[in-house]
C-alpha cells in the first residue's frame, strides 16, 4: 500500500515541480499541465514495474487513491463559494451560461461521429476499455 | 457530551471531513437508486448536495469557502482544496490505456486551444455588450470564463480592480457549477462515450473541477482522460489571457 503511494507521491511531486518550472520559463505566475505531466509519469512507472513483474504492490497503492476521487470532488463541491457566484450578477451567469453552450456544441460538433450511449455496451464487453 | 463530539470533530478536520462525505454519499446512492431507478448516477447527485450545501453555508456564515467556514467542518477544505484533488486526479492515470492517448494527442490539443479562445471571446462580448471599453477589464472578464483560476491571475498581472477580479471568479466558478450539473444530463447529446470524446471535451470545457467532477458522474472510466487534457488548461489560459489576448482586445478598443 505504502509503496504505490510513495510512487504516486513521487510522480506527483516531480510532475508539479515541472509544470512550475515551464510556468518560470515561460514568465507566468502558473503551473502549466503538472499534473498532467506528474499523470504521465506515472503511466511511466506503471510500464517500468509491469516488466519487471512488480506492479502488484503497486496497484492497491494507486488505486486506493483513484477511487477517493469522487469523493474529494464532493469535498471540493462542499467548500465552493456558491453563495457569492450566484450573487455576482447577471455578467458572470451570462458569460458562463454562453460559454457552457457554445462549448458544449462544439464537442457535439466533433464528436459527431463518436458512438452514442448505446454503444459503449457492446464496446466494454468487448474489453475496449 | 454534544461539546465533547464538536471537539474531537474539530480537532481532527480531515477524519470529520471524510466522515461527512461519507454520510452524503449514502444519502446520494439512496436517492440515486429509490427515486430515479439508479438513472441518475449517485456520484452527480452528491456533487450536486454539496453544491446546495455549500451554498447554504456560505448564506449562513458570510465566509468563502462554503460548508468549510464552520469550524468543525474546516477539514473539507483540507479534503476538498488542490492537493488531495489533484493526488488524486494523477492517480486514475492508472487507468489510462496509453493506445488511447495517442489516437487522440492531435484532436485533444486543437479542443484546448479552440477551448481557450471560445470562452474568452463569450466572456469579453459579454462584457462588451453590459458597457465595459477598458481592455483591462475585459480580458480579466474573459479569462474568467476560460477557468476561474485564469481569471484573477491574468486580472492581477493586468492590474484589475478587486471586484472585477470576483466578478471575474465568479463567471469562472459558475462555468465549472455548470460543467459539473450538466454534464452527466447532456452526455449523450455530446457523445462522451469513448477515452477520444473524453479527451475533446477536457480540452473544450476547460475547467478541471467541472471536467472531473461531470465525467466522474456519467461514466468513471472516463476521467483521467479528460483530466489529461483539462490540466493543461489553466497554464495555457494564463499564459495567452494577459498577453496575446490582452493586445488584441487593447488594439480592438482603440
Amino acid at each position: 500500500m505504502i509503496y504505490g503511494t510513495a510512487v504516486l507521491a513521487a510522480c506527483y511531486l516531480v510532475g508539479l515541480a515541472l509544470g512550475e518550472w515551464l510556468g518560470t520559463w515561460m514568465g507566468i505566475q502558473a503551473n502549466v499541465g503538472g499534473v498532467g505531466l506528474a499523470m504521465l509519469l506515472l503511466l511511466i512507472a506503471r510500464w517500468f514495474s509491469r516488466r519487471q513483474n512488480a506492479d502488484k504492490p503497486l496497484l492497491s497503492g494507486v488505486t486506493f487513491w483513484g477511487g477517493m476521487y469522487i469523493p474529494v470532488v464532493v469535498a471540493t463541491a462542499l467548500q465552493l463559494d456558491v453563495h457569492k457566484a450566484l450573487g455576482a450578477g447577471f455578467i458572470a451567469l451570462i458569460a458562463a451560461v454562453v460559454t457552457v453552450l457554445a462549448c458544449g456544441l462544439l464537442v457535439r460538433w466533433i464528436n459527431r461521429h463518436e458512438p452514442t450511449i448505446a454503444s459503449i455496451v457492446s464496446e466494454g464487453s468487448d474489453g475496449h476499455d | 457530551m454534544t461539546d465533547l463530539l464538536v471537539k474531537v470533530a474539530t480537532q481532527n478536520g480531515l477524519i470529520t471531513a471524510f466522515t461527512v462525505v461519507g454520510l452524503i454519499t449514502v444519502v446520494a446512492s439512496t436517492l440515486s437508486a429509490r427515486l430515479t431507478a439508479g438513472r441518475v448516477h449517485a456520484s452527480a447527485i452528491a456533487i450536486v448536495i454539496g453544491l446546495v450545501l455549500a451554498y447554504v453555508g456560505g448564506r449562513l456564515t458570510g465566509g468563502s469557502k462554503g460548508v468549510a467556514d464552520w469550524t468543525m467542518l474546516g477539514g473539507i477544505s483540507l479534503m476538498g482544496g488542490a492537493m488531495l484533488r489533484d493526488f488524486t486526479i494523477v492517480a486514475t492515470a492508472f487507468e489510462v490505456d496509453p493506445r488511447h492517448l495517442r489516437e487522440a494527442g492531435v484532436l485533444g490539443a486543437v479542443s484546448l486551444l479552440l477551448g481557450t479562445i471560445v470562452p474568452f471571446v463569450v466572456g469579453v462580448v459579454v462584457a462588451r455588450c453590459f458597457g465595459y471599453t477598458d481592455p483591462v477589464i475585459l480580458t480579466t472578464i474573459g479569462a474568467g470564463a476560460v477557468t476561474y483560476i485564469v481569471g484573477p491571475v491574468t486580472g492581477a498581472a493586468l492590474g484589475a480592480s478587486s471586484d472585477i477580479l470576483a466578478l471575474s471568479v465568479s463567471a469562472g466558478l459558475l462555468k465549472a457549477i455548470l460543467v459539473m450539473v450538466g454534464t452527466p444530463l447532456a452526455a449523450r447529446a455530446l457523445h462522451l462515450t469513448t477515452p477520444r470524446s473524453a479527451m475533446v471535451f477536457g480540452g473544450l470545457a476547460g475547467t478541471v473541477s467541472g471536467v472531473t467532477a461531470g465525467l466522474a458522474a456519467t461514466d468513471r472510466r472516463l476521467v483521467p482522460y479528460g483530466a489529461l487534457v483539462a490540466t493543461f488548461h489553466t497554464g495555457i489560459g494564463c499564459l495567452i489571457c494577459p498577453s496575446v489576448f490582452f493586445l488584441i482586445v487593447r488594439a480592438w478598443m482603440s
